[in-house]
């Protein structure tokens, strides 16, 4: 590890108590979800992170405490430095504190991470789903939401799957 | 009458994003999109106008998602890859070699010198492929219309050499997980050094019809002022950044596939306008050129892909008289190599920006969860920031102006 | 010199009809200027320097549905997407012609799931498929040739609505 990340790692555990993990040179940093805003605000102001390069989920189920991972991608321009966030959220009741307040970009990502996995980020400017109609059901990217396969059509089956697929008339 | 109506946009769902005007009725709520000829794709915004002025606009994507994301799962992580030429389809190269080397990246894999520079050529090419799109669509938008013509001739060129490496002119999957798919044919070089010796001369011819041209100095410079500050704030990368001041490349930051041995500039401008990211981008064409002569030049003779035969398929040779090879063969294609339960970011510069890709695996042979960062997303997230007091007409010239591909945004 | 001098002065062709509607009808056939995704790339190449298809009478795409004859339906079509597919081509006037341009519109492509419409045939009714990932702008051309034979062939009586 970097000893400049080293420093702000060890940092972090002192205030916030949070865990890291290190793999391939990549550290992330486990934080609780009522702290994550005061650790972005903090990161962004005082180590010069910038910019907030991705932010995602990762759905754990059938795993139930805790079910997602909520992603933060940080990466400072100045030192050239990249650091991961995650904070673990239970299944029942998804809930994380917005971060449109610290960074603008985390306004749409946000969003996609609401369409896509249904977790909720309290005091968002503009909870609607950004890339599903606004009608779906359910969230795509949870695991227990399916694919959606259609079985392919080959000369074996032409007609069988020709009879009930839904062609348009006029 | 029929059902078909002029309907008037509601503005309920936009209640809290647009003025107090607009309830009111004062200022009006137009819609443009997903069916409009400037919007490069299928984007619809939502305007509200005063008069001709816009005083806020609301972007909505979506309508052309394509469920990449969760597809990506459901396959092996060499099977996942022809889905990555789709979602940016200006940058089919630059897709596969940001996701192969996430694969490299999760697994530790080596890749071979001659793979290296293979990959730095192709995706350069890339680049101003898609730059030429770019050029060529942003002039046909501000109503110059030779300039489309001209750049889509020289943009078959490197086409050409994509299908002659690969077989297919866009969906190429050329890279693969520890080199690339099979070593260039010998008309390789000669192809690249014709379109060496020819381009320089195109841009020039660009460059004398646009950059000192009064009309498209009007419609560009100071329209659509972008500070750093906001720049990053929302997430900025690639061009567009580098237009506000900011010199941030990955290229140079954190170099990747050999770029540290190439002598190269990293354009900047300081205005911040569409003029000043027209003004990267030509550079950049030139800049890019640059890399693949050196490449070429010193392109080292070698193998094209990794010895590791638990992830690199072996050679179609081997397989007839190599039981080992058979089996490795068989075992790669059904069932596919398993990755660490583990989970990596990696990042390389798009023509666009910082095209990452965040992979985990859980210890099987397929993504356990794949995610693209793709710079477009949040490059037009900044849009209703730097439209705001300009013209519709100028809207066209800054949404084009910040080289969106919707394949990138909705993935 | 051409064919006036072989032919004398030729003051009357008879012909039917209907040959000289559909002969008019190929030769002036406006798409609509709609691009969903990659294969919309390949068509603006197969209007651009070096394939040129306005040698076939297509050079005038058409931004306005209302004032065009043929959708080329390029692209993957999303879920969302779609009733706005329909719309468009429920603008269009009548006689009106779909291709469904690559894989995708043809019948979901690569993409399997849940977000693509499985064939654009769902939405609106197609007249040519074009093959391809994304088909190369010769099989774009070749496609609407194939169009053309279609649309020659047409009887007046099977384009009234009852």
């Amino acid at each position: 590890m970097d000893t400049r990340l080293e420093k702000i790692v060890q940092v972090l555990q002192e205030k916030t108590g949070a865990t890291f993990e290190e793999f391939r040179d990549e550290v992330h940093v486990f934080v609780d979800a009522e702290k994550i805003v005061d650790v972005l605000t903090f990161l962004r102001y005082e180590h010069d992170f910038a910019l907030l390069s991705a932010m995602t989920a990762v759905d754990y189920w059938p795993k139930e405490d805790p079910r997602f991972h909520v992603i933060y991608q940080l990466t400072s321009l100045t030192q050239n430095l990249s650091l991961q966030l995650r904070v673990p959220v239970n299944g029942s009741q998804p809930k994380v504190p917005t971060a449109t307040g610290v960074f603008d970009v985390a306004n749409w990502r946000e969003r996609e991470i609401m369409d896509m996995f249904g977790i909720e980020f309290e005091g968002h400017p503009d909870p609607r789903r950004i890339l599903m109609p606004q009608d779906w059901d359910g969230h795509p990217l949870r695991k227990d939401y399916p694919l959606g396969y259609e079985e392919p059509q080959f000369t074996f089956n032409f007609e069988e799957i020709d009879l009930r697929k839904p062609y348009v008339k006029e | 009458m029929s059902e078909y109506q002029l309907q008037e946009i509601p503005v309920g769902p936009y209640k809290h994003l647009v003025s107090e005007r607009a309830i009111s009725g004062e200022t009006m709520i137009l819609n443009m999109g997903p069916q409009h000829p400037s919007t490069h794709g299928v984007l619809r915004l939502v305007l509200e106008l005063d008069g001709e002025v816009i005083v806020n606009c609301i972007p909505e994507i979506g309508y052309l998602h394509t469920g990449v994301e969760k597809n990506m799962e459901a396959k092996t992580y060499l099977k996942a890859e022809v889905m990555t030429d789709r979602l940016d389809y200006m940058n089919n190269m630059g897709n596969n070699l940001a996701y192969v080397m996430a694969v490299e990246k999760l697994v530790g894999l080596d890749v071979p010198e001659r793979a290296q520079s293979l990959r730095v050529i192709l995706t350069e090419l890339q680049r101003i492929a898609s730059h030429l799109v770019w050029l060529g669509t942003t002039a046909l938008d501000l109503a110059a219309m030779s300039v489309f013509l001209y750049c889509f001739r020289e943009r078959e060129i490197i086409l050409d050499i994509f299908e002659l490496v690969s077989g297919q002119r866009m969906m190429v999957t050329y890279f693969r997980p520890g080199g690339v798919w099979r070593d260039v044919p010998v008309e390789f070089e000669s192809a690249v050094r014709n379109f060496i010796k020819i381009f320089p001369k195109r841009i020039d011819e660009y460059e004398a019809l646009l950059t000192k041209n009064p009309l498209w100095l009007d419609r560009t410079v100071g329209i659509g002022k972008l500070d750093a500050a906001t720049a990053l704030q929302h997430g900025v990368t690639g061009p567009t950044l580098r237009a506000s001041g900011v010199n941030w490349d990955l290229r140079k930051a954190r170099p990747y596939a050999g770029y540290d041995q190439y002598d190269f500039n990293v354009p900047i401008e300081t205005k911040g306008d569409t003029y000043a990211r027209y003004l990267v981008r030509v550079q950049e064409l030139r800049e890019s050129l640059k890399i693949v002569e050196q490449a070429l030049n010193k392109l080292p003779i070698g193998p094209v892909r990794s010895e590791n035969r638990k992830f690199v398929p072996p050679p179609r040779s081997e397989l007839g008289t190599s039981m080992e090879a058979l089996i490795h063969h068989f075992k790669l294609w059904t069932e596919g190599f398993p990755a660490p339960k583990a989970s990596i970011y990696s990042a390389v510069e798009s023509p666009r920006g910082e095209l990452g890709v965040y992979l985990e695996g859980d210890g099987g042979p397929k993504p356990y969860r794949v995610h693209w960062r793709t710079p477009s997303f949040d490059n037009l997230s900044v849009l209703p920031k730097i439209v705001k007091g300009h013209l519709v007409a100028d809207l066209v010239a800054i949404l084009a102006s910040i080289d969106i591909v919707l394949g990138d945004i909705d993935r | 010199m051409g064919v006036e001098q072989k032919l004398g002065n030729m003051g009357v062709v008879t012909t039917t009809l209907e040959t000289a509607v559909n002969w008019a009808r190929t030769n002036a056939m406006w798409p609509m200027l709609f691009g969903l995704a990659c294969c919309a790339i390949e068509m603006m190449s197969a209007q651009a320097a070096n394939y040129d298809m306005s040698r076939f009478g297509m050079e005038l795409m058409r931004p306005s549905p209302r004032q065009s004859d043929l959708m080329i339906v390029a692209g993957r079509v999303s879920r969302k997407m779609a009733p706005v597919l329909r719309r468009l081509y429920d603008q269009m006037p009548e006689p009106k012609w779909v291709i469904a341009m690559g894989d995708c519109a043809s019948c979901g492509g690569v993409f399997n799931n849940y977000a693509i419409v499985q064939g654009v045939d769902e939405v609106v009714p197609v007249d040519v498929y074009v093959a391809g990932c994304p088909p190369r702008p010769e099989a774009l051309i070749h496609g609407v040739m194939t169009l053309f034979e279609k649309v020659k062939g047409e009887k007046f009586k099977d384009l009234v609505k009852a």
